[in-house]
């Protein structure tokens, strides 16, 4: 099995006394309070889905991602993971200092030994993640809306958060050992915001195909208004396995992140959890993790080619559809046929017909699917 | 050159003059000064790589693996 991000898959879960003897002197420490996004991103690296990441980061490394997408230690990292904190807040404690980040009701998550406190640039932090300022990025929007300092250092969990769908809720040793015992050496990835189509279905057939298994993997968290509800995308995908998929090659199981939609950049981000979960592939479509018309449809693509050491191999689909002359779904490598012969699998279209209460064409989204969909009153994020 | 690499016996592998030539073309601009350190170079990173795989393979103990094994049943992924 591939070995994690960075070469050891990070664990900063305390031991149970350990939490105990903090919880009882718990009112000597200074608090931060973080918001759901941040307390997804702690779990993440307390159990090693952004291994080899063990903190928020220090601003040297802050600034050598920044400027290189690599970290000091020279692992591939494709932007900052950081904590915002007003000023105020940040005169609150020095460097050196132990302090306890907390939920919004101030349950204890997780423990932080400050490394470092410092200032940033906005723009600078968005111009080279994100590739513009323009505020109508959703991922642009959010660094405007941060806090002016930021704070770096090793953190500890104290309090599990609690997952949104705990049944479904696998940390990378337990992926790893379940790949492991399903006798997966090769898995393929797939990451997904949205319900099924047919195309969806192809390009993850196609790449289970070389593989051993196959891991679809929707992120769960904060996304723009329009798109579909996280419990919508987790029924149609059990809706599909059920009726489509061998049972013994694929695993369904959620990673709760926010979209940062940051593209490219993102798809490196996609890939290396992937890969911390014991993934040795990923299936990179077009448009990855992108939004309006910020970034090129195969910037996602290329990118990969900066990163040969990267460890987890992109599968690259272009577009695909389904081909009336064919009569089989099929992507531009494969068919010879003219663009008036295929359907596109035209995600508007899906949702128009969905939200006049029509389930769409069975050529595009599997009946089942639809029927899940259709089962609600307002499918979308409102 | 450190007294430890003094120590360091060296011996002759063959590979096919073809390669060399496109390990030379590899090392223009790399600051390697032979092809032998260039090559040692390759094979310590592949060794390494190597050995860090394996390390992973038994990153985790039997006693947790039963644990995660013992969720893993609990959710119905494993029977």
């Amino acid at each position: 099995m591939i070995q994690p991000h960075g070469g050891s898959l990070i664990n900063k879960d305390l031991p149970k006394v350990e939490k105990e003897r903090i919880l009882r002197q718990i009112d000597e420490f200074e608090t931060i309070q973080v918001n759901p996004q941040t307390i997804k991103v702690i779990k993440n690296i307390v159990f090693g889905v952004f291994s080899p990441l063990e903190g928020f980061m220090n601003e040297n490394n802050y600034r050598y991602v920044l400027e290189h997408m690599y970290l000091e230690n020279n692992v591939a990292w494709p932007f900052p993971i950081v904590l915002d904190v007003s000023e105020t807040k940040a005169k609150s404690f020095s460097v050196d200092d132990r302090i306890i980040l907390t939920d919004s009701i101030g349950k204890p998550i997780a423990l932080m030994d400050v490394e470092d406190i410092y200032r940033y640039d906005k723009k600078e932090f968005a111009q080279t993640v994100y590739g513009t300022i323009d505020r109508n990025h959703p991922g642009v929007d959010s660094v405007f809306n941060m806090k002016e300092m930021l704070v770096g250092g090793e953190i500890f969990l104290i309090n599990e958060p609690k997952a949104v769908f705990p049944e479904l809720d696998l940390k990378p040793i337990e992926t790893r050992v379940l790949f492991k015992e399903k006798k997966w050496d090769r898995v393929v990835a797939f990451q997904t915001r949205n319900p099924p189509h047919l195309g969806h279905e192809y390009v993850q057939k196609a790449g289970l195909t070389y593989v051993d298994g196959l891991f679809i993997n929707p992120v769960i968290g904060k996304k723009q208004v329009g798109d579909f509800l996280d419990e919508v995308i987790i029924k149609t995908y059990q809706a599909l396995i059920d009726e489509y998929y061998p049972k013994d090659r694929v695993v369904l199981s959620t990673f709760e992140t926010e979209m940062r939609y940051a593209g490219p950049k993102e798809a490196i981000f996609h890939a290396i959890a992937r890969k911390n979960f014991g993934c040795d592939h990923i299936i990179i479509g077009r448009d990855h993790a992108g939004v309006g018309d910020f970034y090129g449809p195969y910037d996602a693509h290329k990118i990969f080619d900066q990163f040969p050491d990267l460890g987890i191999e992109p599968i690259k689909f272009r577009s695909f559809s389904k081909c009336s002359k064919c009569n089989a779904v099929v992507n531009d490598k494969i068919c010879p046929h003219p663009p008036e012969m295929h359907n596109y699998f035209a995600g508007r279209e899906i949702r128009a017909a969905l939200q006049s209460g029509k389930p769409p064409d069975p050529d595009v989204m599997r009946p089942e699917v639809a029927k899940v969909i259709l089962e609600y009153e307002n499918p979308f994020v409102t | 050159m450190n007294e430890e690499e003094h120590k360091v016996e060296y011996t002759t592998v063959s590979i096919p003059k073809p390669l060399v030539e496109k390990i030379k073309e590899r090392m223009k601009g790399t600051g390697f000064s032979s092809v032998s350190s260039y090559v040692t170079y390759v094979l310590r990173q592949v060794l390494s790589s190597i050995e860090s795989e394996e390390r992973s393979k038994q990153a985790f103990t039997k006693e947790e693996e039963e644990k995660v094994k013992q969720r893993l049943r609990d959710l119905g992924y494993i029977d």
